[in-house]
């Protein structure tokens, strides 16, 4: 099986999680698109661990994971409270810092 | 003897491949957050599948317990909060900007295709060999805990740093005090003395008339009705027994007792009369008559 498949994969992953964050102005889906993209990144990681032959690259897409519960949690509890105060999870409300 | 030339990762490559793509596409397309929740789910799970497929049986484990069953729960956690039906409008607010989104990632995509397809051509690709011996979550355990320890380390700090921002951000200070019960008595005190409330509990509905349904006003002593006895939203949606009708009998009996000459006949006044189901006061009657059968069903369903 060659490993060039799983990183294709990945890479379309990424531009389609690219894609949903730049296009999407739901913030809960935009984030989900940052998860998606972190998956990506995450199978590439791994992939290359294998072509490499070495577990570096297992490790890293675990810290990866590490830190990407992290930036949920984080991320979700600037949601809510933007929720909270704004009545609406739609990124273009927030526009407290336009100009 | 045909040697089989498709093996078990290729399979699970080929088949799943589509499938989390197809997901991901459902993902950034849909246009409830749950639904794309559930793209992501599907996402997730096959690249745990891929995990498995590419010898990090960890990741495999770490993937589908952290970020399917931990992570993604989150997400439906807050979505119920923050409200399932809030659908995104579809309508473009910076006009072409989802045209040259789409170009964007795909230029983006083609790149990295691109460039990793050349780093696989040039480069050559090196066989699995473990650096210490045991399985995979030996391999991980000796790296994390040896070469990586320090970074390891760090990652308790930023998670305890997240919790701590979670807490902060979702707290919400108390604008008044607690409302304790002494306090609810003191309110409940000081509105009677300025408008009369009663502080007591109200009346139950049914009490003193001829029905003990909840569709039936309370008659007070004096014959008139109590509105407050029945549910308001009863009352909106017209279910209410006419109260001046179950009054009627004890005005009848009142009037009697005072040597008047009641008004009306005592058996149709009372309702037990065949005039009183007669073509005078039909749809009233069959309204009572309904709630008699309710307050029977319900005795019955008691009885059970």
């Amino acid at each position: 099986m060659n490993p060039e498949n799983y990183l294709v994969l990945a890479a379309i992953l990424f531009a389609i999680g690219t894609v949903g964050f730049m296009v999407r102005r739901n913030a809960l889906i935009a984030f989900m698109s940052v998860e998606l993209m972190l998956n990506a990144t995450n199978l590439a990681l791994v992939t290359f661990s294998r072509i490499n032959g070495n577990i570096d690259g297992q490790i890293a897409s675990f810290f990866v994971m590490i830190v990407a519960a992290a930036e949920i949690v984080v991320g979700l509890a600037i949601i809510v409270s933007i929720f909270r105060t704004r009545r609406s999870a739609s990124v273009d409300d927030a526009n407290l810092l336009k100009f | 003897m045909i040697v089989p030339l498709v093996t078990g990762t290729a399979v699970a490559f080929w088949l799943l491949a589509p499938i989390i793509v197809l997901a991901a596409i459902g993902m950034v397309m849909a246009r409830k957050p749950v639904h794309s929740a559930l793209g992501l789910a599907t996402v997730m799970v096959g690249l745990a599948v891929q995990y498995a497929a590419q010898q990090a049986p960890f990741l495999f484990a770490v993937q589908i317990i952290v970020y399917t069953g931990a992570a993604l729960m989150l997400f439906l956690f807050v979505l119920m909060l923050v409200g399932v039906d809030s659908t995104d409008s579809l309508v473009e607010t910076l006009r072409g900007q989802r045209l040259a989104a789409g170009l964007a990632a795909f230029g983006l995509g083609a790149l990295l295709v691109g460039v990793m397809g050349n780093a696989i051509v040039e480069g050559q690709v090196v066989g699995y060999t473990p650096e210490v011996e045991g399985n995979n979550v030996q391999q991980i355990a000796y790296a994390v805990f040896g070469r990586w320890i320090f970074i390891f380390e760090t990652t308790a700090a930023l998670l305890i740093t997240a919790a701590l921002a979670a807490m902060v951000l979702a707290h919400r200070e108390r604008i008044g005090g607690r409302l304790t019960q002494r306090r609810r008595a003191l309110l409940r005190m000081r509105k009677y003395a300025e408008d009369g409330t009663h502080p007591g509990s109200g009346a139950t509905p049914g009490v003193y008339a001829r029905h003990n349904a909840v569709d039936t006003p309370a008659l007070l002593p004096d014959g008139s009705a109590a509105e407050s006895s029945v549910s308001t939203s009863l009352a909106a949606r017209g279910d209410v027994v006419d109260a001046h009708r179950l009054a009627a009998a004890t005005k009848w009996a009142l009037d009697e007792i005072d040597g008047e000459e009641p008004v009306g006949d005592e058996r149709q006044v009372l309702g037990t009369g065949p005039t009183a189901r007669g073509e005078v006061d039909t749809a009233p009657r069959a309204e009572v008559g309904a709630g008699d059968e309710r307050s029977e069903a319900t005795a019955e369903e008691d009885a059970k």
